[in-house]
């Protein structure tokens, strides 16, 4: 049965004799707390000059002291405007929309603020494309406040004025020798525009776009195709059949933003739902999410998909692939069955791939493909980055003007950069923050963050966005566009340059002030044009159904060849950018920081990941210590002769043997504090601006300390906490077969769980009753809900040595499970197994010896927060009663009566409760953002930033929760459904989440909660959660 | 709340025993007012012939006031005695004045060169057209502008003096005499005791003296009787730990806490001598969480044309001048917005240097107490003043009520909530009085005692 089905969160717990294992399932809290460090020390105690009677002097000094003090109260001052804005109300919140556009993430986005100080980021819903925030784009907001930032223009490290950056750069401009503009990938129409007509009146100037994690044989493959520098765009709602070969899509695959089409598809309606089959060899958030996910190499990879092309096309292609050639035929099967619902999608780093996938899709018509609408967000030109660079090197470059790129930090060829930077002229840096290019450059120009800019995006053809700013520039910045008018002689601002490129080639009639509120604008035209053309495709593929196109082939053919004959020497690296870090720019991001990787569950690092067969082979290792933290070894990384020594490395279950993983955008240095230099930096070796490359491993002296909140937290080992079926037993069997309700014994009789309970039950039908419900399907465990519950809720950071002692103050985490079964015929065969293995024998270690699970493990996304069961167990143990049950539903937790007992966490079941070892605000020991005037800008002013010696929790945002109902009285109406939210639910732009009021009987939380998939966490318990789950379907039958 | 009544009692007993000697003074001191003197008002007809200034001064405030003073540049030029100078300086005749009044942008599109003067002068603001005020309302006018209030005719110095210090010196006086009284009774009964004693001897009749030594003085009685000593003992610590307990609690609670505040803002004037409605400075009310501090500009909304104080009239009473409340004062407070603001008044114009007005925060809720204006304001439709007291009564504002936890319970465990005509409450109020049985629900059965409704 699916239900029993075993999952374990690292290797260790499939050994039944770990003793740390154990020790943290009987130890919530794994550290006692270190009375012997300052009592234990004889020495140092009798040597201190405080003697007993000193001690007890200050004690009763300080308490009178504080008794006294406490008689008086501070004199507050409150001070209004002057002249109060016209749509600012103190206490109430404005939304902005407007647009990121940083050369990595691009979305639309609405922004919150309060009194003026933008406080948080939300999905601009009204967006048909780029609509979604993830965990960066959901962290951005701080790093507008991040007190690193260039506060304005530096010539030479000393402080500068704006005129000087000007002059000097007036000067180069007019003085005839070549300059360069170095800029990220805007996708913005009216800068590209500028751009051109600051080139048109400069002939000495010109332009080059580099990406710092680059799309380059994408964009080279689709140009080559299409004519145009573009990435294709792909709509997975669509697609009833996913293949994908190391594409990362539900990351940051070509930019991203795929997750909310994807997950659409992967809720069984009517029976059905996509197929998802992925090839990689990073364990990766997508592979993680697929069906069926098979491990290869990137050369590998190479050879199936020409296989599979073969396949498709009734040709036979060379190449080996040993036991997979069946598994290629079955996906061709399954493709060519699905026919224009299938879709095939390539990250790796191959023009061939890339040009082999492009056909495929447009052999099958797919539906998930689209060509004619595609995306811009990445434009880099590696060609023209190293011609710049071999430029700059040869003295040919009067100036280079950069703008929002770090190229001395992410150039593979670094080296050749800072050398060439040398022999520049005049270099001018934009950047919002000190890097290690504005160290070098001239000038560091302080540009603007994206909360205090006018900008605008067209992220896919026809689809246009705008950027506004939301707080005025906290500092002496500016616009690099802003700049490029000034320098070409224009007085025009950059709004006016925009709102003019609009009224005249996008906008048409339609009105700018419309646009500008709805943030996004989609121009009628081009999505007409799709709409026939789509149409006209899917008739055209009933008459030809599966008919190849022969003369597609041709062009390919060599393509298909060279793919086929892919083959590498010794280990292969495939270097990936992770969702919490992406290409680097935000690593000053503390919320960022310690956002745990989905997959492995590691914060404040980066680190390499090793297939458990090639670790044991390396004797690279990973152990759990007696704090519950996680060590591992070191190894030592070369590609191409280029060495990058002492990399911390995490065996990955799922990695591809023979093949390591490794995340770029981590070991910046410049310009950050001591506690945000983490990890090592990957770009060196990427080489070629390919993310594959063929590296040597070799064990390096040492031990590294990970702050992996993988092993903490454990769940008691009590089972059913994810519940799983595959799609055919969920069409043909009965609820009760996988959704099974725990049974308990009572009077000799076995009941279900559900029906016996120990206490009397509140009646909770009148008024709401707010119910959360979590798809497991939906949750592809991107993480942008535990960011905006952070942000929402003035989590404190607490930094890496805090997490490493369990001491993370997530709210919301996502369990991430390894599953011990690669199909669920299997995973039956086995179960019957265990049957008949008495139960004092353990299944932990009999699932160990049935299977090898480091090969290729499913995986398994939880997000878990406080239940806010109706009967708590959290509420009975509270000796101070600070923690209380709403008729609502929510689970209160009222600070100021908390004396610190933390009974309350450890009889939590779900492990959801976290307790403030210490002040973390107004702290200098906590050097993050709530120790400063403006990362405490920051705050959401309506929740209470928490004290040390208090247990805090997800209070199910009680806060938005008020404000709406609040509303809806003051407006004299009933609350409509979907007004209740929460900042998870909000976030989540997959859909997984959905909160609401289940009283309100047409809502769609209460439909959810109806449903056959429905369950709760730890059902046999008896707690009665509020927040409940959906059993997780594969799609695993194969064809 | 406990703590509140010892605070009060002992402002209450000062309070009486004040009230106590007022009254016992009062009756002795109170002088008759000095006769109002009256006077005749001379009308002293000016330049203007014809109209009548009473008329005239009403019509002026209901039509020029607001952008005109007699002798002072607001808006418009000052009026004082308009027609007399136009006449002298420009040569213009009442007649100008007619059409200027009625239609003046006509005039200024004509092209009157006067006119046009004015026009430019004045920020090229063109001055509002009364077409409905009639000849004679403007012989009104013109007649008000030129009258000049005539003198007050000179009051005895001696009758100024005995009305302005006259009651402080009769009670010193009192005080004296009742001194002396008190001393004279004093006297007189030592003398009569002494004189009796002195009969008593001379009659030979013995005056028994009370055995010291024998008996055991009270003190000792009750110290040597343990029990009695216990249970004062026991009263007394009870008693003493009831007052430190009601001490204790009133601390951190701010009741009639009344900081100095940067400019001398007086409710009395506004909320209640002027009767302005609290939401219109304190707007946010009605929609934050915050009820707001009015930012200057809503202060600048009437104190554009309000540039001092004449509340007080022609006197102002023994209280205002003892506390320093005159006519002076108060001008010089509108004075300190106009300099926070930045409102030149000379040019009628903001410089646009500004200062913000650092106010001394006089209600302050813990932070991790959530309290929303709004949910009370416009929801409950909860009285400004069943939380802050009689505003319209201070004149400075102070915190009238503990605003403590306890309060706010009681509060909620007591009212009901207003839910006639909100049709967010129309379902749950019906099946929640029914559950429990009322017709009227409580804010408390509502949820209202949640703690996270407030704590969160």
């Amino acid at each position: 049965m699916a239900s029993n089905k075993k999952y374990w969160k690292n290797e260790a717990e499939l050994n039944p004799n770990d003793s740390i294992v154990e020790t943290l399932r009987q130890n919530e809290f794994t550290e006692a707390i270190p009375v012997d460090d300052f009592l234990g020390d004889k020495e140092t105690l009798s040597s201190s000059t405080t003697n007993r009677r000193d001690f007890l002097k200050y004690v009763g000094f300080s308490t009178a002291a504080a008794s006294l003090a406490a008689c008086e109260g501070p004199v507050i001052k409150s001070i209004p405007y002057v002249v109060q804005p016209e749509r600012i109300v103190p206490g109430v919140a404005n939304y902005y929309a407007t647009t990121i556009a940083n050369g990595f993430d691009f979305a639309s986005v609405l922004i919150k603020t309060r009194e003026g100080r933008p406080i948080k980021v939300e999905n601009n819903t009204d967006a048909a494309v780029g609509g979604s925030a993830n965990a960066r784009v959901q962290a951005s907001v701080l790093s507008l406040y991040d007190s690193t930032r260039l506060q304005g223009p530096l010539f030479n490290g000393e402080q500068a004025e704006w005129s000087a950056v000007d002059n000097a750069v007036k000067k180069s401009l007019s003085g005839g020798d070549k300059v360069v503009l170095l800029t990220q990938t805007y996708a913005s129409p009216s800068t590209h525009k500028l751009i051109a007509e600051f080139t048109a009146s400069y002939p000495n100037v010109s332009h080059v776009t580099y990406d710092a994690v680059s799309e380059e044989m994408a964009l080279n493959a689709f140009e080559a195709r299409y004519g145009e520098r573009a990435m294709a765009d792909y709509d997975f709602e669509q697609a009833e059949v996913i293949v994908s070969f190391g594409a990362d899509f539900l990351g940051d695959w070509q930019g991203g933003g795929y997750d909310g089409g994807y997950a659409k598809g992967r809720v069984p309606k009517k029976g059905k739902m996509s197929r998802h089959i992925q090839f990689e060899s990073n364990m990766s958030l997508t592979g993680a999410n697929a069906d069926k996910r098979i491990p290869l190499s990137p050369s590998q990879q190479k050879v199936a998909l020409a296989k599979l092309y073969g396949k498709l096309n009734n040709s036979s292609v060379g190449g080996a692939l040993g036991d997979y050639e069946q598994v290629i035929d079955g996906i061709a099967a399954e493709i060519k069955k699905a026919g224009n619902k299938a879709v095939v999608v390539t990250g790796l780093d191959d023009e061939n791939a890339q040009q082999v996938v492009l056909a495929i899709n447009e052999m099958l018509r797919s539906k998930a493909f689209d060509a004619k609408a595609p995306r811009y967000t990445r434009n880099g030109s590696a060609k023209a980055v190293n011609q710049l660079v071999a430029d700059m090197k040869a003295g040919r470059v009067a100036a280079l003007i950069m703008d929002g790129v770090n190229p001395a930090y992410s150039l593979p060829n670094a080296a050749d950069f800072k050398e060439g930077l040398e022999k520049v002229g005049l270099s001018v840096a934009f950047s919002t923050n000190v890097t290690e290019t504005t160290e070098l450059a001239h000038y560091a120009a302080a540009s603007s963050h994206y909360l205090e800019s006018w900008g605008d995006a067209e992220i896919k053809k026809g689809h246009y966005s705008l950027m506004q700013p939301t707080i005025k520039e906290l500092f002496d910045t500016r616009q690099f566009q802003g700049e490029l008018l000034k320098w070409m002689g224009s007085d025009q601002s950059y709004y006016d340059y925009i709102k003019a490129t609009w009224s005249e080639s996008i906008l048409g009639d339609s009105e700018w002030n419309k646009a500008l509120h709805d943030g996004v604008f989609s121009a009628a035209k081009p999505v007409m044009l799709n709409v026939t053309d789509e149409a006209g495709a899917t008739v055209a593929m009933e008459v030809e159904e599966d008919a190849i196109d022969a003369p597609s082939i041709i062009p390919i053919a060599s393509a298909v060849r060279n793919l086929a004959n892919a083959s590498s020497d010794g280990m292969e690296l495939t270097l990936y950018s992770k969702i919490g870090m992406g290409d680097g720019q935000q690593a000053s991001n503390p919320w960022l920081q310690e956002f745990p990787d989905p997959i492995t569950r590691v914060s404040w690092d980066n680190y390499v990941t090793v297939s458990k067969a090639d670790a044991e082979r390396l004797e690279l290792v990973n152990e759990n210590v007696a704090n519950g933290g996680l060590d591992g070894s070191y190894a030592k990384l070369t590609v191409n002769g280029i060495p990058i020594d002492k990399v911390p490395v995490i065996i990955q279950p799922g990695q591809a043997v023979g093949t390591v993983g490794l995340s770029l955008g981590y070991g910046k240095k410049a310009g950050m504090k001591a506690e945000m230099q983490t990890g090592v930096n990957a770009f060196p070796l990427y080489q070629n601006f390919s993310n594959i490359q063929s590296v040597t491993v070799e064990k390096a002296g040492g031990n590294h300390e990970f702050a992996c909140v993988q092993l903490h937290k454990t769940l008691m080992g009590r089972g059913d906490i994810i519940k799983e079926t595959t799609l055919e037993i969920f069409n043909t069997k009965d609820a009760a077969d996988w959704n099974h309700v725990p049974v308990v014994s009572l009077d000799h009789a076995e009941v279900p769980a559900t029906s016996v309970d120990l206490w009397d039950s509140f009646d909770r039908s009148i008024g709401h009753h707010f119910n959360l419900s979590i798809d497991l399907n939906a949750c592809t465990g991107c993480g942008a809900c535990v960011i905006a519950c952070h942000a929402e809720n003035n989590v404190p950071v607490v930094g890496k040595q805090e997490v490493r002692r369990s001491r993370d103050m997530h709210w919301l985490r996502i369990d991430r499970y390894y599953s011990s079964e690669d199909t669920f015929e299997g995973d039956n065969i086995k179960k019957d197994e265990f049957d008949g293995l008495s139960g004092d024998k353990g299944s932990l270690g009999g699932f160990a010896e049935l299977e090898d699970p480091a090969v290729n493990p499913q995986v398994a996304f939880q997000p878990v927060m406080c239940q806010h069961c109706n009967h708590a167990p959290c509420e009975t143990v509270c000796p101070v009663a600070a923690t209380s049950h709403s008729r609502q539903g929510q689970n209160h937790m009222a600070y100021n009566r908390c004396v610190g007992t933390r009974y309350c966490a450890n009889n939590c079941p779900y492990k959801v409760r976290r307790f403030n070892w210490f002040l973390y605000n107004n702290n200098d020991e906590f050097d993050y953002h709530m120790n400063n005037d403006l990362g405490k800008m920051v705050v959401n002013p309506d929740v209470t930033v928490r004290s040390r010696g208090v247990i805090e929790k997800c209070s199910m945002c009680i806060q938005m929760t008020q404000k709406t109902i609040l509303d809806a009285k003051r407006e004299g109406r009933v609350v409509k459904d979907g007004e209740f939210q929460t900042a998870c639910s909000a976030a989540c732009s997959s859909g997984a989440m959905v909160f609401g009021d289940i009283n309100d009987k047409d809502s769609k939380v209460a439909e959810l909660k109806e449903s056959d998939r429905m369950y709760h966490l730890l059902e046999h318990v008896g707690t009665q959660p509020n927040v409940f789950y959906h059993v997780k379907v594969r799609n695993t039958n194969e064809a | 709340m406990k703590k509140v009544k010892y605070r009060t009692q002992i402002s209450k007993i000062l309070g009486i025993s004040i009230v106590g000697l007022l009254l016992l003074s009062t009756p002795l001191t109170a002088q008759e007012e000095t006769a109002e003197v009256a006077t005749t008002e001379v009308a002293t007809e000016g330049a203007s012939a014809g109209g009548d200034h009473v008329k005239g001064k009403s019509l002026f405030n209901q039509n020029c006031a607001a952008c005109h003073a007699l002798n002072r540049k607001m808006t418009g030029p000052a009026l004082a005695n308009v027609e007399t100078r136009l006449s002298e300086d420009e040569g213009l005749d009442r007649d100008w004045l007619y059409r200027w009044i009625k239609n003046s942008p006509g005039m200024i599109k004509s092209g009157d060169a006067y006119a046009v003067k004015i026009y430019n002068e004045y920020n090229q603001q063109a001055m509002t057209a009364f077409p409905t005020l009639t000849n004679a309302d403007i012989d009104d006018i013109l007649a008000y502008t030129a009258y000049v209030e005539p003198p007050p005719p000179p009051q005895p110095p001696g009758d100024v003096a005995t009305s302005a210090s006259g009651s402080g010196i009769s009670n010193e006086l009192i005080l004296g005499a009742l001194v002396l009284v008190f001393g004279l009774l004093a006297m007189m009964l030592f003398l009569v005791n002494k004189t009796l004693r002195r009969i008593a001897e001379a009659n030979g009749v013995a005056v028994e003296k009370e055995k010291a030594e024998k008996r055991t003085p009270l003190w000792k009685a009750f110290a040597q009787n343990q029990f009695l000593v216990l249970v004062s003992v026991i009263f007394l610590l009870l008693g003493s730990a009831y007052f430190a307990y009601g001490w204790m609690m009133q601390v951190g609670v701010d009741q009639g806490y009344a900081p100095v505040q940067p400019i001398h803002y007086s409710h009395r004037i506004h909320a209640g001598v002027n009767k302005i409605e609290c939401k219109y400075c304190h707007s946010s009310a009605r929609v934050s969480k915050h009820s707001g501090i009015p930012s200057l500009n809503v202060c600048m909304n009437c104190h554009k044309t309000i540039y001092e104080y004449t509340g007080n009239g022609e006197a102002p009473t023994q209280e205002d001048l003892a506390n320093g409340y005159t006519n002076e004062f108060y001008t010089g407070e509108i004075k300190k917005l106009y300099d926070a603001v930045g409102w030149d008044e000379t040019t009628q114009s903001y410089t646009g240097e500004t200062k913000a007005v650092e106010w001394v925060r006089i209600h302050n809720l813990p932070d991790f107490a959530y309290f929303n204006h709004s949910q009370h304001v416009s929801v409950a439709g909860v009285e400004c003043q069943t939380c802050h007291g009689p505003v319209e009564e201070m004149e400075i504002m102070y915190q009238y009520l503990p605003l403590t936890m306890g309060w706010c319970i009681n509060c909620h465990r007591e009212t009901n909530v207003q839910v006639e005509g909100n049709e967010y409450y129309a379902k749950i109020h019906e099946e929640l009085s029914k559950k429990y049985g009322v017709d009227q629900l409580t804010a408390a059965q509502m949820g209202g005692l949640e703690c996270g409704k407030c704590h969160y």
